[in-house]
């Protein structure tokens, strides 16, 4: 399946949702179905998407934060998933798209390619709903069970690795990280 | 030598009385105290991260959101999020309130600290992160004020270096 179609099919759930994405081809992609102000795409600091998700998580704890990481930059910040886990924060689903690849930074395999499992290591790791999705109906499903759940979810997609062919929009990180941060003070409210 | 603990619930009592309400740590010798008085307060949040790069994620989360936040860390960990500090805060304009144990200098008595101890400062101004020290109890909580003054109109990293006479008894 196609990360594209993964994010496509779940736009709908997300629309009203406070969501944050690693850079790349998911940051690409989901601009390209629709920029909204409740999306905040992390162009750079690999591996930290998870960790503002629950800086985010812990100061609205009314809100369910929906995190779009990759198999490269979890594997950068594993220790994310023990830190989350042992926060006590139910409220992140945190969806990893694994296409086994570097994509965005030329394409080189990574360790997902071979070996490791990331929802094995979420699992082992303390997160108390872990799931793993092969076809778009499975991503679905398993994206809405999680968005209904008070428990703290990592979902991993396994894509195709394929992605944009353009890596810039004409969407400025200022402007969106001080447009976000104005819709997230005003759940605060 | 022992870890003040009447510095130590003075530096709480300060971030909370200046509104600090999530703070990301990870611990050594001289922080102990200070980060289980932070764990105790409900009303404040504590997160225990595995690695300090992780707390800058964490305080750009609750500053989006509004929240005061701070990461409580060892000069070490300053070392380890080098990459965050300008590729997050930096890029995405974040105020971090940086409270950093300045382990290996003088009256520090460990030798592994001393190297850490020598490149801090001139990491920090390598970085542009503005940064202060935090000796003594009577200019704590006028320093930290600032310091967050500074972090909020600058939207930028700040760093308040603990320093042993403070964290140490004499």
């Amino acid at each position: 399946m196609k990360r594209i179609e993964c994010l496509r099919a779940v736009y709908p759930q997300m629309e009203k949702r406070v969501v944050v994405t690693i850079m790349g081809a998911v940051a690409i992609e989901l601009q390209s179905i629709g920029h909204r102000e409740n999306f905040f795409y992390l162009q750079h600091a690999m591996g930290l998407a998870s960790s503002i998700g629950l800086g985010l998580a812990v100061s609205l704890p009314e809100e369910t934060i929906v995190v779009l990481d990759g198999d490269g930059s979890l594997l950068m910040n594993l220790g994310t998933l023990s830190t989350m886990a042992l926060s006590g924060a139910g409220n992140i689903v945190h969806v990893v798209f694994d296409n086994q690849s570097y994509l965005s930074a030329g394409g080189s395999p990574t360790a997902t390619s071979e070996r490791a499992d990331l929802e094995g290591v979420a699992r082992a790791s303390g997160i108390a709903r872990t799931s793993s999705a092969r076809s778009v109906e499975e991503f679905q499903t398993a994206f809405a069970s999680a968005l209904d759940s008070d428990k703290l979810t990592v979902l991993v997609a396994h894509v195709d690795t394929s992605g944009p062919s353009d890596w810039l929009t004409d969407l400025g990180l200022l402007e969106n990280r001080f447009q976000f941060a104005r819709y997230c003070q005003s759940l605060a409210k | 030598m022992r870890v003040s603990e009447t510095n130590s619930r003075l530096l709480y009592q300060t971030m909370k009385a200046c509104g600090i309400q999530v703070v990301s740590a990870l611990p050594e010798s001289w922080l102990v105290p200070v980060i289980r008085m932070i764990g105790e307060d409900p009303e404040m949040k504590l997160i225990r991260v595995a690695k300090e790069e992780e707390g800058v994620g964490i305080s750009a989360g609750a500053h989006f959101a509004g929240k005061k936040s701070a990461m409580v860390i060892p000069n070490h960990g300053l070392l380890a999020a080098v990459n965050p500090i300008v590729s997050l805060a930096h890029l995405y304009k974040v105020p971090l309130m940086m409270f950093i144990a300045y382990r290996g200098t003088f009256g520090d008595t460990y030798p592994w600290h001393t190297p850490g101890g020598t490149v801090t400062e001139p990491l920090l101004q390598a970085l542009r992160v503005p940064y202060t020290f935090l000796d003594s109890p009577g200019s704590l909580e006028r320093r930290v004020r600032d310091a967050q003054e500074l972090a909020a109109a600058s939207l930028l990293p700040v760093a308040l270096l603990l320093k042993h006479e403070l964290m140490m008894e004499a």
